[in-house]
């Protein structure tokens, strides 16, 4: 998406059958550095720390104890409610999205254990159409939160997402209120929601589920707002700080609880989650 | 609606030989009568095959009634309550008390200006997050006291700024979904302008939700879409009629309960029949929730939002 190019953040294919070479130049600070060194410190630079974007499934392992995950999302796929087509048919544009990610839509969902504690977790894939927050999504993560409920174990949900799924219209931005009435559900059930934000995490997404967090945990890095800094410079020109809707602004700003670095977050989870395990069972 | 001109043209004209009927003594009746049906017919010509763009227009029109209009006449008796305790108070949301047939009710609306000083002082009806605050306070309090909420929806959307996301409009918003979900009171928000996004979203998570029929509720606005998706912004046009942001749409897209019809040329060239139709029906859907116990109306709710959205399921 357009709106994050002003960010020098991105993505590096580690996915050996695609791009088979060994070597990669680290765009940030120009080191070459060997693929399979990048890929075993969470994707992160060795030499400069610069964080690459995470796939779902790569973001999910790093979280989670090994081998612990079993998928649980529903069979469902997006549909086309308005027959929308911009540049290209909406179905068109998910069916790319799938062959991109392999993915069926912009979330797992699963359940896991994240230091032996047993949780529902969804992680949402920035690569299928910018994270955006359509039909699927917002059933997948009430589908998620409800599992927790009938399971008795804490929800977690790690985003990165644009925000709506324009294409789905009036269907995406009902995600919100959706996500936010079963959120209720589980407050409601003493279920904790642990919302981890990365990179980015904005609009919709931002506006609903992800701010919801019974504990609101960011990654280093991270970028969480509302309104992205493009949508504010053309509606009111308005100059903008250079920390604008980093970590360090939204945890200056009150709006996140902790800000914690790529390497350290799986401990992070784990903490967070260990101070429920009594109120949970 | 380039021919808006050209009717309130000629409706001006009509006036003048009418005036004109009555002082100078010459009878004009007859050709005013036929200009009268001539202005008829062009005005139902105009408006019967509305494009999605052209409602766009409408809803934003500058002659639009407001909020506040609507209070005034749907409602006895309003006594506004300011602030959000926190920070300040929203000039472009306002919360307070009112009777409806002589019915507490705790309203909310948002309100755009006419004039460039107020729409400054309104921010052009941008919700900022001590809107959103305030807005929380008063459903709160509504609850407190079983008053049955009447939220009037009219934003081009929260209000984009640097104090904003200091003030963390997003977490506003999703605070407010989460507390109209569960209320226990009767809550009705009625579009009555622009519903503009996530902005107009944090006020209209209700138990019902009407619509003006020239007014519109989108996920983005179609200037939005079109520089996003197309990257063009002279796609608006098309973006409006892609996004099916229109109230017969959305009647049909099963989101919303009920249009408002509005007289031809939209709610401000009769406002009274208008607003007249409005309070007809917030009545009789109050009086429906009303029968309906706390439980089964969040219970209600709970189904309607919980099964919002459209997706296909996978065989086997």
């Amino acid at each position: 998406m357009a709106i994050f190019k002003d960010r020098h953040y991105f993505r590096v294919k580690l996915d050996k059958d695609r791009d088979d070479s060994l070597w990669m130049r680290c765009k940030s600070c120009g080191e070459l550095v060997f693929k399979r060194r990048v890929r075993e410190n969470n994707n992160i630079c060795p030499y400069c720390g610069e964080y690459f974007f995470l796939t779902a499934r790569e973001r999910l392992e790093s979280l989670i104890d090994e081998g612990s995950f079993v998928d649980i999302s529903r069979p469902i796929v997006a549909g086309d409610p308005l027959e929308f087509e911009d540049t290209k048919p909406y179905p068109q544009r998910v069916e790319e999205a799938q062959e991109k990610t392999g993915l069926p839509s912009a979330i797992i969902l699963g359940q896991a254990t994240v230091s032996s504690i047993p949780v529902v977790m969804g992680v949402m894939e920035f690569q299928f159409i910018g994270g955006s927050m359509g039909s699927v999504m917002g059933e997948q993560i009430c589908h998620g939160m409800e599992e927790a409920i009938r399971r008795r174990c804490p929800f977690v949900l790690v985003s990165s997402s644009g925000g709506a799924r324009i294409q789905e219209g009036i269907f995406s931005l009902l995600q919100m209120a959706k996500t936010a009435t079963v959120r209720g559900q589980l407050a409601a059930a003493g279920l904790p929601f642990i919302s981890v934000v990365t990179y980015p995490t904005t609009g919709g997404v931002q506006a609903s589920i992800a701010s919801l967090g019974d504990v609101i945990i960011a990654e280093k890095g991270t970028m969480i707002g509302f309104a992205g800094r493009r949508v504010i410079q053309t509606t009111i020109a308005e100059e903008l700080p250079k920390n604008y809707q980093t970590d360090e602004f939204a945890l200056a700003h009150g709006q996140i609880d902790r800000v914690i670095g790529r390497e350290g977050l799986r401990e992070e989870l784990g903490d967070a989650l260990s101070f429920f395990v009594e109120a949970v069972r | 609606m380039n021919d808006e001109r050209t009717l309130d043209l000629l409706e001006t004209k009509i006036r003048e030989l009418r005036e004109l009927n009555k002082t100078d003594g010459i009878d004009l009746s007859s050709e005013i009568e036929r200009l009268e049906k001539k202005l008829e017919a062009m005005r139902e010509e105009a408006y019967a095959n509305l494009s999605d763009w052209e409602r766009v227009k409408l809803a934003r029109h500058a002659q639009r009634p407001y909020a506040l209009d609507y209070i005034g006449t749907l409602f006895t008796d309003f006594f506004e309550l300011h602030g959000d305790r926190i920070a300040g108070d929203d000039r472009a949301l306002l919360t307070g008390l009112a009777r409806l047939e002589g019915r507490s009710v705790a309203v909310i609306g948002q309100q755009k200006g006419r004039s460039t000083q107020e729409n400054k002082e309104r921010y052009f009806g941008m919700t900022r997050p001590q809107g959103y605050r305030k807005a929380r306070r008063i459903l709160e309090l509504a609850d407190r006291f079983g008053f049955p909420v009447i939220s009037l929806v009219d934003t081009p959307g929260a209000y984009p700024g640097l104090e904003s996301e200091e003030m963390n409009i997003g977490g506003a918003i999703a605070e407010n979904l989460l507390l109209m979900a569960r209320i226990r009171v009767p809550t009705i928000a009625v579009v009555i302008g622009e519903g503009g996004s996530g902005g107009a979203l944090a006020v209209a998570l209700a138990d019902r939700v009407l619509m003006l029929e020239n007014a519109v509720y989108s996920v983005i606005s179609p200037e939005g879409a079109a520089a996003i998706l197309w990257k063009e912004k002279e796609r608006t046009k098309e973006a409006a009629a892609a996004l099916r942001l229109t109230a017969p749409h959305l009647l049909e897209l099963g989101v919303i309960d009920e249009v408002i019809p509005e007289p031809l040329g939209g709610a401000h060239k009769d406002f009274e029949a208008t607003s007249a139709a409005l309070k007809a029906s917030l009545l009789q859907q109050l009086g429906d929730l009303d029968a309906l116990s706390a439980e089964d109306r969040i219970k209600a709710r709970t189904v309607r939002y919980r099964g919002m959205g459209r997706y296909r399921t996978l065989p086997g």
